[in-house]
């Protein structure tokens, strides 16, 4: 599945979309998190971060679904 | 009717407003604009700059137009804001509303920029002489 990265999501992991088939059974949104968190440990040091599916923010019980915009949103800081 | 304009743009002409909020209905409009500030913490900005995940922006820049309709009596709403490269002094952001009365304006542009900050998938970058950070990103 195709994840979107924005902000200093898009530095951690050095592009701005990565391909992620890594997922034995359909994630959630959580095991996302999870996911990202080992792979970069950098995750975990950002103040928080969500996940939108389809451009709305998402609850960590969302499922996945292969063909769902994915994106990872840090924290925001317009204005 | 109610007049709403949402747009994430390269550029911010805040001459635009005025004609943008003014209504018949209205007997005032209250506008609020975001602009680049020089020194953050004592330290010398270059430049700030900013990305946006656009498509969900726009959705929750309506979102918020559509709230702050339901709460006051508003007659017009822009919420603008701006991406790329930005340097001392630009505009980065403008809100506005228009209302028959100022206490419902007033309260509305409030709303309008606080949401926006909140929610809006917009990330800003300060760029210092020697580094650069993403603001809030961490604790």
């Amino acid at each position: 599945m195709k994840v979107l990265f924005f902000g200093i999501s898009k530095d951690i992991v050095g592009k701005s979309e990565m391909e992620i088939s890594d997922f034995t059974k359909k994630p959630t949104v959580n095991d996302l998190k999870k996911y990202l968190k080992v792979e970069f440990p950098e995750f975990s040091k950002l103040t928080s971060f969500a996940v939108a599916v389809n451009s709305e923010y998402a609850k960590d019980d969302v499922s996945l679904e292969r063909n769902d915009e994915i994106a990872v949103i840090p924290p925001v800081s317009g204005g | 009717m109610n007049k709403k304009i949402v747009e994430i743009v390269d550029a911010i002409d805040t001459s635009q407003v005025y004609a943008e909020l003014s209504h018949p209905h209205s007997g005032g409009i209250c506008v609020f604009v975001g602009t680049v500030r020089e020194f953050t913490n004592k330290e010398e900005v270059v430049a700030l700059e900013f990305e946006t995940y656009k498509s969900m922006a726009i959705k929750e820049l309506h979102k918020i137009a559509d709230e702050a309709c339901e709460k006051w009596q508003l007659n017009a709403v822009v919420l603008r804001h701006a991406v790329g490269a930005k340097n001392v002094e630009e505009p980065v952001v403008v809100v506005g509303a228009s209302s028959a009365h100022r206490s419902e304006c007033f309260e509305a542009c409030r709303f309008l920029i606080d949401t926006l900050k909140e929610r809006v998938p917009i990330w800003k970058k300060e760029i210092f002489k020697n580094k650069s950070v993403w603001v809030s990103a961490h604790p």
